[in-house]
């Protein structure tokens, strides 16, 4: 469906007409261009903001123009991070790769597996399964934290790798998208074909109809990605030792001492910068994925 | 796939469907194995991370903890709705409560007027480098609330701040303005994301809907008002769902708020409530006030859709 929508978009932009009347035209133009350069300011400056302080020292952070550039100390605050109490930055870093990372493609070919099943075949209870997954779409992640928190406690398992990875793996939403998705894309007779052919179902999936669910596949493991990444009650309530702790809430925890380690806020304000630049870059480049899943999604 | 193998596979279901005419009234589920194999591993997850802790909890919180005089061992018991009672006598809890749905009422409504007017802007022909804004509307979103919450906390703290000007007059961070600063940290964060998904839904209305509108003369306000908005309905219902959702479970950003502003108490939202009770450590009433929240945020959600799906088809 989001193949439908990408082309259908695109005709739209084209076809529509640029001006009615010039004199209206200019006005409006103006209005706009001015309501989206103000809010252009609103939503970078404070970025901006982050990448300018966490190029300065201690003294001319709170001294020099906040807006601007003083003595360029990015690099000297960077390896400052890095060294700081044995690299612990990095590993926070890698932390959140490995959870975020690992949950996301697990979750994904396994939702992707799901909603294909349940877009694909006819079995009993089947409408009534995904009812079930739909009403997991609506309830909240930190709702679950606290008893996935009493749970684990119970077979010794808070404060490891697994608490905060294993609930990840599951995206109802995933399923959902996945369900809407193979309807519109995977044709039965193309599974039918692969059953002429003699493929087994599950080999007819992996080698076939798992490519044309790709545009959604991306979209559900981009979803489940950031989710993870965000997610902060999980580790807030499952984990104790800082070495196991993802990248933000790190930071959560540097940022609770400051007021008895002030060199600290150096160190906040570079690990944030450092953590969300590869996202954003990230988010940039598969922008086109997000609007066609979040298109997918809504439309229906 | 081939015009023939299309021919080939057409021919064969018609074929099999023609030898048993009476197939679809009562017949075995053909691959179930196959079925299996498909659902089997998300729905062990599901059963395991989403359902028993749901159910988990709702057993917890009907558990009291009893103990033999003051220093007896403590045992767990049945204690059927009493946990209930204390989350209803809980004054802070409901207080926090209250918090979020003047929040929300607030917040939401903003943000989602924002984000449908940026998006109404980047579909209509009046604007130039719509791409550059859509780009720059939407970074915020990369940004996790934790680390937008320490940012913005910085901008508003009166001596760090790049606006001192603005900060020393204004204090963000007192007990009567740090909600509002709160909500100008969720907007930020989030109104690009909700303008995404009311644009892929704008760019999906075929242009063909709006020549009748334009041949009768209407202007680009009337073209948005009038065919726009009615069409997109379902994106906006869809965006509004997950912002109640996400009002009542606020967390990350109050919770960073705590080291700035010492307006920010330890039960300040319902999921900082919940964390509280369950450090004390006080489990049940803990799990109880999540059965509450998760409850809540369930029927207001479906409450929503309902009534918004019913206006739409008036």
């Amino acid at each position: 469906m989001s193949l439908l929508t990408r082309t259908a978009g695109a005709t739209a932009d084209d076809l529509k007409p640029s001006s009615r009347g010039p004199k209206e035209s200019i006005l409006s133009r103006g209005a706009a261009l001015i309501v989206m350069g103000v809010f252009t300011l609103y939503f970078l400056v404070p970025i901006w903001w982050l990448f300018i302080a966490s190029t300065k020292d201690r003294g001319d952070l709170l001294t020099t123009n906040a807006l601007w550039f003083a003595d360029w100390n990015f690099f000297a605050n960077v390896g400052d991070l890095l060294t700081y109490n044995d690299g612990i930055y990095v590993r926070w870093l890698l932390n959140s790769l490995g959870y975020a990372g690992v949950g996301a493609l697990l979750a994904t070919v396994f939702a992707g597996m799901c909603g294909y099943a349940l877009a694909k075949y006819r079995f009993r209870g089947r409408e009534a399964y995904f009812n079930t997954v739909l009403g997991g779409v609506l309830v909240p992640a930190t709702a679950l934290a606290l008893p996935l928190f009493l749970l684990f406690s119970q077979v010794n398992m808070t404060n490891t790798f697994w608490a905060v990875l294993l609930p990840s793996i599951v995206s109802p939403f995933g399923v959902y998208l996945s369900r809407i998705y193979a309807s519109a894309s995977v044709p039965d007779e193309l599974i039918e074909a692969g059953r002429i052919d003699g493929a087994s179902e599950v080999r007819t999936y992996f080698t076939i109809s798992m490519r044309l669910m790709m545009p959604a596949l991306i979209t559900v493991f981009l979803f489940q990605f950031v989710s993870i990444w965000n997610n902060f009650f999980l580790p807030l309530i499952m984990l104790r030792s800082q070495e196991l702790f993802p990248v933000t809430y790190g930071l959560y925890s540097w940022n609770t001492q400051l007021n008895q380690i002030p060199e600290l806020r150096t160190y906040v304000l570079v690990g944030s910068f450092l953590s969300i630049v590869p996202l954003i870059i990230a988010f940039l480049l598969l922008q086109r994925f997000w609007r066609n899943g979040l298109g997918t999604g809504s439309v229906k | 796939m081939t015009a023939t193998e299309v021919l080939v596979t057409r021919g064969a279901r018609g074929a099999r469907k023609g030898r048993r005419p009476s197939d679809t009234v009562r017949r075995k589920t053909p691959h179930k194995g196959a079925i299996a194999i498909f659902t089997g591993p998300f729905s062990v997850l599901f059963l395991l991370f989403y359902l028993i802790p749901i159910g988990y909890a709702v057993w917890q919180s009907l558990l009291v903890v009893e103990r033999d005089g003051l220093y007896g061992e403590p045992t767990e018991v049945f204690g059927g709705l009493t946990q209930y009672l204390l989350v209803f006598q809980n004054a802070p809890f409901w207080e926090s409560v209250g918090r979020v749905l003047l929040f929300g009422v607030v917040q939401v409504p903003i943000m989602l007027g924002l984000a449908l007017l940026f998006a109404l802007l980047l579909d209509s022909p009046v604007l130039k480098g719509k791409k550059f804004f859509r780009l720059a509307f939407f970074a915020p979103y990369a940004v996790p609330g934790v680390i937008a919450a320490i940012m913005w906390g910085f901008l508003y703290s009166p001596n760090l701040s790049p606006f001192t000007q603005v900060t020393q007059n204004v204090d963000f961070l007192s007990p009567q303005l740090v909600l509002w600063s709160i909500a100008n940290v969720v907007t930020w964060v989030f109104v690009g994301y909700n303008m995404l998904i009311i644009y892929s839904a704008l760019l999906a209305i075929p242009a063909e809907v709006y020549e009748a509108a334009r041949l009768d003369g209407a202007g680009q306000v009337r073209i948005a008002w009038s065919i726009k908005i009615p069409m997109i309905a379902p994106a906006l219902i869809l965006t509004a769902v997950f912002s109640i959702i996400g009002t009542l479970q606020l967390l990350a950003e109050p919770q960073v708020f705590r080291s700035f502003s010492a307006a920010v108490s330890s039960t300040y939202t319902p999921n900082m409530t919940i964390y509280a009770t369950s450090a004390i450590p006080n489990t049940h009433l803990a799990a109880a006030f999540s059965v509450v929240l998760a409850l809540a945020t369930f029927v207001l959600s479906f409450v929503f859709l309902k009534v918004t799906q019913r206006k739409a088809e008036q």
